[in-house]
C-alpha cells in the first residue's frame, strides 16, 4: 500500500511542477526581449541597464547573446522584440521575415573598426596596406607565404604569426570580403579565435605576430600591442583608427557599421517605442564607455525619424557591404 | 484454533484471490510506469536522431556523403568549402587519446589504492575530495588549460603553440579522473569481503589480490566506469573549445591546434551563421558522425561486458 | 618432484611482494596526490584573482556595462532555481528507470537496445541536447525560454548518469538480500522499495551528485535555448503568489545561469571584467562544493547501515 504510494510520490513532484507551469501566466507581458551578436552586446547591455534604471524598474528588458544568426532566427519568429547584428540581414533571413509576416526598422548605431595590430617591438611596419594585407591573408597565401620578406622585401626574413576571427564571426567575413574582396575568402592557417582577448594574447606574445579584431579590445590593450595606420590603396595614406577617423569615414575599408532591428509589431508598444528612442538617443555615450565609435549626433537624429515614420525594411540588399558611409545610407530606400 | 472472522473458508479464499489480484495488478502497473521511465532515454535519443537527420539530410543533398567521408580539409565556411570529416574526428581522437592516457590509469589506479590500500577515514575524505574534480564547470576548466596549463607546458616546450590539444586533453583527463575512479571504486567495493579473504588466506599480498582476484571480480563495474569516462571525453566541448583553438587540421598531433567535432559544433551554433545556411547545416552532420562513433565503441563496449560479467 | 621449499627463498619472495605492495602504495598516493594537487591549484589560482573582488553587493548586484557595478545576482538565484527543476525531474526519472533495467527487465534485444542507448547518449555533446530543446521544448510544445525548458534540457543531460552509476549501485547489493525479502512473501516492488532502494541510496547520491554538479557547469546547451546575459530583475519567488498560477509562475521566467556570466565576462576587454569572471568562477565552485558535500554527507551517513 505505502509502497505504490512512494512510486507516487517520487513522481508528483515533477508532473506537479509541468502542470503548474502550464498554467501559469507567460512572464512576457511588460518585458522587452533582445537577442543577437556578442559584438553589439556591451552596448545593449548598458543601454537596458540605463533605461531600466531610468524606468526605476517599470519596464523590464532582457538581453541575450545568441548570435547574429541565431538572434536572427528568433527575431523572425517573433520571439525577441529587437536584434542587435554585427551585419546586415542576409537575404534568407529577409526571406524568412518576410514569410512571418515580420516588418521591422534598420537602425545602424554605432562603428566597430576592425583593427590590424603587431607586436609592440615589431619595428619594421609602420603602416600597411590594403594590397600587402591581401597578400598575406588570401587563399593563395596558404602554405606558400610564410615569411614577412616574401610580402615585402623591406622586411624582415621572419616567419610570420597570424591571428584572426573564428570563420563563422561577422568579423571574419567582413574583413575578408574588404581585404581579399570576397567573403570568407581566407587561408586557414592561422591562429582563429572567437574570444577576442586570446587573440591579443596571442599577438602580444609573439614580436612576428600579426592579428585582427575589434577596436574595443584593442583599446584595452594598447600597451601589449601595436595598431597598424591601414592605407586602402596606393599611394593613399595610412589611416590609424581612432574615434575621429572612423566617424570621419577615413579609416577605410575596415569601419563596419553595427545594427540593431526593431520589429514593427513590438513598436506598437510603447514601452518598446520608448526604449528604441532611449536606444538612439543613449548611444553616443555608451558606446565610448565600452569603446565603440558612434555616429554624428545628425545622423542619430535621422534615425530617430525612421523610427518615427517606421522607415521599414532594410537598405543593404540582404549582403555584407564594405565601406559604407552612414550618410549615404541613411539617404537609401529600404526594401522588406 | 479457527479464526472467528472466518468460519467460511471459501469466504476467506475469495478475500485472499481478491487482494491478490489487486497486488499483482499493482505490481504491473508499476513495472509499466518504470518502463516508461526507462523509455524516456529512448524517446531522447529519437528526439536527437530526428532533429540530427532532419537538416543532414538536406546537407547531404548539397554535398555528396563520398566527399565529406574522404575530403581532408574542413573549411566549410570559406568561400570554397571543404568538407572533410575526418578533420575534425581527427581533433576528437586525439584530443579524447590524451586525456584517457591519463584519466584510465589514474583512475584505476586511484580506485584500487582507495578500495584495497587506503584505511577508511582516508578513503572517506579523499574520495569526495577526489569528486570535486569532475565538479567544476568546463569553462572554467578551459581557461585553466589555456592560462595557466599552456604557459606551464611551454616552459618545458617552448615551441608549444599557445592552442594546443595536448593542454586541453591533459585538463580533460584530470575532469574524467573521478568518473572513472568513484564508480570503479564502488564496483570493487562492492566485491564481497570472502573473496577477499579467501585470497589472503593463500597468503597473497595485497596487491596481489587487488590486481588477480578484486579487480577481475569487479570488471563488469569498471569496465562500465571505462565507457562513461570515454564517452565523456568524446562528448567534451567547452574544454576544447577555448583552450584547443579552431583550427582544423587534419593530424594526429596533440602539440597543434585542431578543432574537434563538438568545438565547432558550439562555434557555429553560437556565431552569426544565418541558420538554415550549409554553413549552420555542417553543425547538424558533424553532430551525426560523432553520434555514429560514439555507438560504434557503446556497441564495442557492451558486447565486451557482457562477456565478463561475474556473478558471484 | 618438487623439491622441498627453501625458507630463505621464501622470505625473498615475501619480502619481493611486500616491496611491491608498498610501491603501489606510493604509486596510488602519488595519483592521488596529481589529482588533488591540479583540484588545489585551480582553487587557489582563482581565489587569488578573485577573492579581493568578493564582496555583499557582488552578490546582491545586477550585471552590469560598468565592471565596479557589476554583480552575480540574477545568476546565482538563476542557477538555483535551475538546479531545482533538474534535480526533481531527473531524480524520480533516473532512478525508475536504472530500477526497471536492473531488477524488471528480461534480457531481450530490447533491453540490450535501452542499455547501449544509455550510455550512447552519456557522450552526446551538452550543444546537441540544447539543439534538441530548442526543437522539442521550445517550438513543438511552446514552453518558452524559461526555467522550465532549462531544467528539462539539464535534466535530460544528467539522465544517462544517474541511470548509469544507479544500475551499479543496484548491482552491488547482494543477491541474498533479494532472496531472503522474496523468502518472506515480498513483492518485486516491495523488495525494491524497502530493501534495495535504501541499500543503493548512496551509490545513487554518487551518481546525482556526478550529474547534478555536471549540469549546474553548462554552457553551450543554456545558452541555445535562450538563456539571458543581461537580466536585471529575478524571477519571482518559487511557490508564493496566489494559487494554482502563482505557484508555478517562476517556471516561466527568463533567466540567466553563473556559467553564462562568467563566460561573457571572460570575452570582454577589460581586465576589470575578468577579474569578476575569477570571482564568479570562484562563487560557482563553491557552489559546486557546497552541493557535493551536502550529498557526501547524507552518503556517509547512509553508507554505515550497509550490513555486509
Amino acid at each position: 500500500m505505502s509502497s505504490a504510494f512512494s512510486l507516487a510520490r517520487a513522481f508528483s513532484l515533477p508532473l506537479a511542477l509541468l502542470l503548474g507551469a502550464a498554467v501559469a501566466p507567460p512572464i512576457q507581458a511588460q518585458v522587452i526581449r533582445i537577442d543577437g551578436s556578442s559584438t553589439v552586446y556591451p552596448v545593449t547591455e548598458g543601454v537596458a541597464e540605463d533605461f531600466q534604471k531610468a524606468q526605476k524598474g517599470r519596464i523590464k528588458v532582457t538581453v541575450g547573446i545568441s548570435g547574429t544568426g541565431g538572434g536572427f532566427r528568433r527575431f523572425c519568429r517573433g520571439e525577441v522584440d529587437i536584434q542587435s547584428a554585427s551585419r546586415p540581414i542576409e537575404e534568407k533571413e529577409m526571406a524568412g521575415c518576410r514569410a512571418a509576416g515580420i516588418a521591422y526598422v534598420e537602425l545602424p548605431i554605432a562603428f566597430d573598426a576592425i583593427t590590424v595590430v603587431v607586436h609592440p617591438r615589431n619595428n619594421w611596419l609602420k603602416s600597411i596596406t590594403v594590397d600587402e594585407l591581401k597578400a598575406i591573408w588570401a587563399p593563395e597565401a596558404q602554405g606558400k607565404i610564410n615569411r614577412w620578406r616574401q610580402v615585402n622585401p623591406a622586411w624582415p626574413d621572419a616567419p610570420i604569426k597570424l591571428f584572426g576571427a573564428g570563420a563563422d564571426s561577422g568579423t571574419f567575413d567582413y574583413f575578408t570580403e574588404a581585404i581579399v574582396g570576397r567573403s570568407r575568402a581566407s587561408r586557414g592557417d592561422f591562429t582563429a579565435s572567437e574570444d577576442d582577448n586570446v587573440l591579443v594574447q596571442g599577438v602580444a606574445q609573439d614580436v612576428n605576430a600579426l592579428g585582427y579584431f575589434g577596436f574595443a579590445y584593442y583599446a584595452e590593450n594598447q600597451r601589449r600591442v601595436k595598431a597598424l595606420p591601414v592605407s586602402p590603396g596606393a599611394g593613399q595614406p595610412a589611416v590609424l583608427p581612432t574615434e575621429q577617423t572612423v566617424m570621419a569615414g577615413t579609416y577605410q575599408p575596415l569601419s563596419r557599421p553595427i545594427l540593431i532591428y526593431v520589429s514593427a509589431k513590438a513598436l506598437a508598444r510603447p514601452e518598446v517605442r520608448q526604449f528604441a528612442q532611449y536606444y538612439i538617443e543613449n548611444t553616443a555615450r555608451i558606446a565610448r564607455e565600452v569603446k565603440y565609435i558612434p555616429l554624428e549626433t545628425a545622423q542619430y537624429k535621422v534615425l530617430l525619424e525612421h523610427l518615427a515614420q517606421p522607415k521599414l525594411g532594410t537598405v543593404f540588399g540582404g549582403h555584407n557591404e564594405v565601406g559604407v558611409k552612414i550618410d549615404e545610407v541613411l539617404r537609401r530606400p529600404a526594401k522588406l | 484454533m479457527v479464526d472467528q472472522r472466518s468460519d467460511d473458508p471459501s469466504a476467506a479464499l475469495a478475500r485472499y484471490a481478491r487482494a491478490r489480484k489487486k497486488r499483482i495488478l499493482r505490481e504491473r502497473i508499476i513495472e509499466g510506469v518504470l518502463f516508461l521511465a526507462a523509455c524516456v532515454s529512448v524517446l531522447t535519443t529519437v528526439g536527437i536522431v530526428y532533429v540530427l537527420l532532419k537538416e543532414s539530410l538536406v546537407f547531404f543533398t548539397k554535398v555528396p556523403i563520398w566527399e565529406f567521408l574522404t575530403d581532408t580539409e574542413w573549411t566549410p565556411l570559406f568561400a570554397e568549402p571543404r568538407f572533410g570529416i575526418w578533420v575534425l574526428m581527427s581533433g576528437t581522437i586525439t584530443s579524447s587519446l590524451v586525456a584517457l592516457s591519463i584519466a584510465i590509469p589514474l583512475g584505476t589506479i586511484i580506485a584500487i589504492y582507495l578500495s584495497e590500500f587506503a584505511g577508511h577515514r582516508t578513503r572517506e575524505t579523499l574520495k569526495p575530495i577526489l569528486e570535486l574534480l569532475s565538479g567544476v564547470p568546463t569553462i572554467i576548466y578551459g581557461y585553466f588549460a589555456l592560462l595557466f596549463v599552456t604557459p606551464l607546458l611551454q616552459r618545458i616546450y617552448p615551441e608549444l603553440p599557445g592552442f594546443n590539444v595536448l593542454s586541453a586533453g591533459l585538463v580533460m583527463g584530470l575532469m574524467i579522473i573521478p568518473y572513472v575512479s568513484s564508480l570503479s571504486e564502488d564496483a570493487m567495493r562492492a566485491v564481497p569481503m570472502s573473496l577477499r579473504e579467501g585470497s589472503y588466506a593463500m597468503g597473497a599480498t595485497k596487491l596481489q589480490t587487488a590486481l588477480f582476484v578484486v579487480f577481475p571480480a569487479a570488471l563488469s563495474g569498471v569496465a562500465s566506469a571505462y565507457i562513461l569516462g570515454i564517452s565523456r571525453a568524446v562528448g567534451e566541448t567547452m574544454i576544447l573549445a577555448v583552450a584547443a583553438g579552431m583550427q582544423p587540421s587534419l593530424s594526429f598531433n596533440p602539440l597543434e591546434p585542431a578543432a574537434t567535432i563538438t568545438s565547432y559544433i558550439v562555434q557555429v551554433a553560437l556565431g552569426d551563421l544565418p541558420h538554415g545556411s550549409i554553413g549552420y547545416q555542417t553543425i547538424f552532420a558533424a553532430g551525426l558522425s560523432l553520434l555514429v562513433l560514439t555507438l560504434c565503441f557503446n556497441l564495442a563496449g557492451h558486447w565486451l561486458r557482457r562477456r565478463f560479467r561475474e556473478a558471484y | 618432484m618438487s623439491r622441498p621449499l627453501d625458507p630463505a627463498e621464501v622470505r625473498a619472495l615475501i619480502r619481493r611482494h611486500r616491496r611491491w605492495d608498498l610501491m603501489f602504495g606510493i604509486l596510488g598516493l602519488i595519483s592521488l596526490a596529481i589529482g588533488i594537487l591540479t583540484l588545489l591549484t585551480l582553487f587557489i589560482d582563482m581565489a587569488i584573482t578573485g577573492i579581493p573582488r568578493l564582496s555583499a553587493e557582488f552578490f546582491t548586484s545586477f550585471p552590469s556595462r560598468r565592471a565596479s557595478q557589476a554583480g552575480i545576482l540574477s545568476a546565482w538565484v538563476g542557477s538555483i532555481l535551475v538546479m531545482m527543476v533538474t534535480a526533481i525531474v531527473a531524480v524520480p526519472l533516473g532512478i525508475a528507470g536504472a530500477v526497471y533495467l536492473e531488477e524488471y527487465a528480461r534480457r531481450n534485444w530490447l533491453t540490450d537496445v535501452i542499455e547501449i542507448n544509455i550510455t550512447n547518449l552519456a557522450g552526446v555533446p551538452s550543444i546537441i541536447y540544447g539543439l534538441l530543446a530548442l526543437g522539442l521544448f521550445i517550438y513543438t510544445f511552446g514552453l518558452g525560454q524559461s526555467i522550465l525548458t532549462a531544467g528539462l534540457t539539464l535534466a535530460l543531460l544528467i539522465l544517462p548518469i544517474v541511470i548509469t552509476t544507479t544500475r551499479e549501485a543496484l548491482r552491488s547489493i547482494p543477491q541474498y538480500i533479494r532472496e531472503g525479502a522474496y523468502a518472506c512473501g515480498a513483492s518485486r516492488w516491495q523488495v525494491i522499495r524497502h530493501h534495495l532502494l535504501p541499500y543503493g541510496t548512496p551509490g545513487i547520491l554518487t551518481g546525482v551528485i556526478i550529474g547534478l554538479s555536471r549540469a549546474i557547469g553548462e554552457t553551450a546547451p543554456i545558452i541555445t535555448i535562450g538563456a539571458l546575459t543581461f537580466i536585471a530583475f529575478l524571477p519571482p519567488v518559487p511557490f508564493t503568489g496566489e494559487p494554482p498560477a502563482g505557484l508555478f509562475d517562476w517556471l516561466n521566467s527568463p533567466f540567466t545561469v553563473m556559467p553564462i556570466q562568467i563566460f561573457n565576462w571572460t570575452s570582454r576587454p577589460d581586465p576589470a571584467f575578468h577579474q569578476n569572471a575569477a570571482a564568479a568562477s570562484f562563487v560557482l565552485v563553491f557552489m559546486t562544493l557546497g552541493m557535493n558535500a551536502l550529498a557526501i554527507w547524507l552518503r556517509y551517513r547512509l553508507r554505515k547501515n550497509i550490513a555486509w
